[in-house]
């Protein structure tokens, strides 16, 4: 069973058709890469794999669960298990780290205040952000915030992590530091989507790559089979001759 | 030209029709989630704290302000007809039934409406309002109820307060201006103030509440286009919460008064 389907999926804003037929599924354990052009409707996907958007038409399938039609009540034991990462971290900004971290475990689990320290202090050690408990998002660097951002995603230990351009921005150092946590978490067997214009990344993180040009998928495949297909779309969009 | 005008009329209706509609819509979440768990009761209190005890210098400022110069205009308006000893009687009832909640409710207008906005707009395009609900929780329990139930318990205590503050300061007008004694002042204003003036008074502004936090709430959790949104709405949300709390008074002075006709 695959871990996340899509099938015939139309989204519109407006006037704006931004999806006209999107067909998509990820198998268990897997990472897929979804790249475009700015404003192709990459972003739109993700959130609506968790509920944020909601399909025009077509059905969205997550553990063979339809939630195409979920309201916010019904999606809550969804969003337990499935993981965003946003774009800018979207850290809550009246709150410190740890109490941005703690926010998922105080409501959804029944965690004394000591495990949560615990679990807390753990999980930013592993992210090597041991020491910024107290700190408030205003004062952490950019690639701070999206692996404080991460850290949050995954502290609930979810089954399926949805990143939206997660290396956006960064430096090297931090672009390898995120690139690591998610091979770790995909060793994990934890299903992934990630959204990005990082090649790099994306070659180094994903198994299989999805081309999405004026709400369609244009190409597919694994790095291989990219790599093979000499003076195709997505070949021209990787070096930057077509998006 | 016509075509013009039509469509200016149009659009308006339209986007009249729209916050009517969004506004109520909210309303609408706001009830039925109120009575669901988990209930967050530090929220509202941290509201209560951040809308009543933060505005309460403002509210006093502006309280003992239009006592006093009540009490200066209608002393020497009256004075000349020889009716100063009115003036207890007429400040009173006016700050009670009036002055007191309009004045109140509209510095909260400003300082607190525009504060929602504000501070959910900012979540909003920073995508925090969508992390509250990738997180598996409900913005509208989270940011919403707190907001609403913390302006709908505190504009009534604060008006309270400026209605005390404002005959307070008329008292002392009276007093070093006038000559009036304040033993007659203050058995005037208790002859004169019965408890249905106090009680419509403060009636008023428990829909001046929900006028001030759901129009701050609903122009918050639309606000788009970074950090100009943010500043549009919260002068939208300003705007449109005193001019509903001016135009309702009205209203709402008109059904009240009908209530109490048929009560007596």
């Amino acid at each position: 069973m695959d871990a996340i389907k899509v099938e015939n999926f139309k989204k519109r804003f407006g006037a704006k058709i931004v999806h006209r037929d999107i067909n998509l599924s990820v198998a268990q354990g897997q990472c897929v890469g979804l790249i475009g052009g700015s404003g192709s409707g990459k972003s739109v996907i993700l959130r609506s794999l968790i509920g944020l958007e909601k399909a025009d038409e077509g059905r969205i399938m997550i553990e063979g669960e339809d939630i195409t039609h979920y309201n916010e009540r019904e999606l809550i034991p969804l969003r337990k298990k499935v993981a965003y990462v946003f774009q800018g971290g979207a850290l809550f900004d009246s709150m410190s780290v740890e109490a941005n971290l703690a926010y998922p475990l105080i409501e959804h689990t029944s965690l004394s205040p000591r495990h949560i320290h615990e679990k807390i202090k753990k999980t930013l050690s592993n992210f090597g952000l041991q020491g910024s408990e107290k700190i408030m998002p205003a004062a952490l660097s950019g690639g701070m915030q999206k692996r404080v951002g991460l850290a949050r995603a995954i502290i609930m230990e979810p089954k399926i992590i949805l990143y939206d351009e997660p290396t956006a921005g960064l430096d090297p150092f931090n672009t390898r530091k995120i690139q690591e946590k998610i091979l770790e978490l995909k060793k994990g067997g934890v299903t992934s989507i990630l959204v990005t214009h990082d090649m790099p990344t994306a070659f180094a993180v994903c198994d299989r790559m999805i081309l999405i040009v004026d709400g369609h998928i244009v190409a597919e495949g694994t790095r291989t089979q990219l790599e093979n297909q000499k003076g195709s779309i997505m070949e021209k969009f990787i070096t930057g001759e077509a998006y | 030209m016509i075509n013009g005008i039509t469509n200016t009329v149009g659009s308006l209706i339209i986007r009249f029709l729209s916050f009517v509609g969004g506004v109520t819509y909210l309303a609408q979440e706001m009830w039925s989630h109120l009575w669901r768990r988990p209930f967050y009761p530090a929220l509202i209190v941290e509201q209560m704290y951040q809308i009543g005890v933060r505005s309460l210098s403002l509210v006093s400022a502006t309280a003992f302000s239009t006592g006093a110069v009540m009490a200066l205009q209608f002393g020497f308006g009256l004075e000349r007809f020889g009716g100063k000893y009115y003036v207890p009687k007429v400040v009173a009832l006016s700050l009670v039934r009036e002055l007191g909640p309009v004045f109140t409710s509209l510095m909260l207008a400003g300082r607190i409406g525009a504060g929602i906005t504000a501070e959910i707009g900012s979540m909003n395009v920073t995508q925090q309002i969508d992390a509250i609900r990738a997180l598996g929780t409900s913005p509208i329990k989270k940011i919403v109820i707190p907001r609403v139930l913390g302006c709908l318990i505190v504009l009534p205590l604060l008006t309270v307060i400026a209605n005390f503050i404002g005959i307070l300061a008329s008292l002392f007008i009276c007093q070093a201006e006038l000559g009036l004694d304040p033993l007659f002042f203050y058995q005037k204003v208790v002859y004169t103030v019965v408890l249905t003036d106090f009680v419509v008074g403060v009636a008023k502004t428990l829909f001046f509440a929900a006028f001030i936090s759901l129009v701050g709430c609903y122009y918050g959790m639309r606000t788009v286009g970074g950090t100009q949104g943010v500043g549009i709405a919260t002068t939208k949300s300003v705007v449109t919460s005193s001019i509903l709390i001016v135009t309702s008074d009205f209203a709402l002075t008109k059904l009240f008064w009908i209530f109490e006709k048929w009560t007596q």
